[in-house]
């Protein structure tokens, strides 16, 4: 029965897989190996897929390896299998975070929480604009920092968005990322 | 009904909107859920961060899950994250079966390298804004550069700096009674 196979599987991974996204992918290369319902460059082109499309990676990765193991049906299960148990431990979460809200060890927690919390978070924005700014192929091959690796239409692109985002704040973000994907074709970034 | 229609609608353009995965979802998440609706503050996103990262799952699901409930229970907690999924499950679900190549065509290569320039703008600027709602004083900014600095020199799991401040959060409040 492959839908409970996939289901069993994809559970696991959004058991298993934390920290969100690429999270996923050594469970994903496990599934290929035991399951054959992909082969490892099929993976590779998920990946692809996953990251140029919108919504979570995580999620995109799943729902394509559904399909590629069992048509549509197949994606669907997979999407919800690997959501659910997030889902269960974050309802389990919200209702006692709800409950004791008031709690005075909880507000202590969470004041020493949010600065942490925003940390993580500029960490994983610095991975965002080292792969949106630098030439990673570059950056390989000198071995370590050079100037050379700086894209420089990409930093002016930028620059001008960031300001854009500045004084325009109540635009919405798609029309950022539409004058994005139009830069990023005109100037074949 | 009317609610939880709004919270299916704010997150599937949340989820449709999410180019990158993960903190992609930032800015449409701070303009749907905070901003807009005023469902929850900058605050109290922070806190649903910190236990999305140390909870398993895909983030956008972890912080649908959580707002969805904040708002209508468990119905809401399913509204939100049947939607923040949705658009992934009807795109990817196009594309494999019937645009398979449409990764390798170049104009797409291009308009994403374009996008994740403009993601990158947008969550700088998303952070900024977090920063100044959730980093104050000497001690939250001590805990926020080092946290910072344990991601990007290190391999350590982000579980390992959100438990350390689980203790010390707790430690501190211990101590705070007893002085």
């Amino acid at each position: 029965m492959i839908y409970l196979q996939l289901f069993w599987a994809f559970f696991k991974t959004g058991l298993f897989a934390v920290g969100g996204g690429l999270a996923t992918l050594p469970f994903l290369s496990q599934i290929s190996g035991q399951y054959g319902w992909f082969t490892q460059a099929e993976l590779a082109d998920m990946i692809a897929v996953a990251e140029s499309t919108p919504g979570p990676i995580g999620v995109n990765m799943a729902t394509y390896a559904g399909i590629h193991a069992a048509g549509i049906p197949g994606g669907i299960v997979a999407t919800f299998a690997l959501i659910l148990p997030a889902f269960i431990i974050m309802l389990i979460i919200a209702s006692l975070l709800t409950r004791f809200s008031e709690n005075s060890y909880v507000k202590s927690v969470m004041t020493t929480l949010r600065p942490v919390s925003v940390g993580l978070i500029a960490a994983a924005v610095y991975s965002v604009l080292k792969v949106a700014l630098l030439d990673a192929t570059v950056l390989e091959q000198a071995g370590g920092w050079t100037f050379d690796c700086i894209r420089i239409p990409a930093v002016i692109l930028f620059v001008a968005l960031f300001l854009a985002r500045l004084k325009w704040n109540k635009l919405h973000p798609i029309v950022l990322i539409a004058v994005g994907a139009a830069a990023g074709i005109l100037l074949q970034m | 009904m009317r609610e939880l229609l709004q919270i299916f609608w704010s997150f599937f353009q949340i989820g449709l909107f999410t180019f990158g995965g993960g903190y992609a979802m930032l800015p449409m998440l701070q303009r749907e859920v905070v901003d807009k609706h005023g469902w929850t503050n900058e605050k109290e996103l922070l806190n649903c961060y910190a236990v999305a990262q140390c909870t398993p799952g895909v983030i956008a699901v972890n912080t649908a899950t959580f707002v969805g409930y904040k708002r209508k229970k468990i119905l809401g907690s399913l509204a939100a994250t049947v939607a923040v999924v949705m658009p992934s499950l009807i795109i990817i679900s196009i594309i494999a079966t019937v645009l398979r190549s449409f990764a390798d065509v170049p104009a797409v290569a291009h308009a994403f390298a374009g996008i994740r320039v403009a993601v990158a703008a947008l969550v700088l600027h998303a952070l900024i804004q977090l920063y100044q709602k959730g980093v104050k004083g000497a001690l939250g900014n001590a805990l926020f550069i080092a946290s910072l600095l344990v991601m990007i020199l290190t391999d350590l799991s982000p579980v390992i700096p959100v438990l350390c401040a689980l203790v010390l959060g707790l430690l501190m409040r211990k101590a705070g009674r007893e002085v």
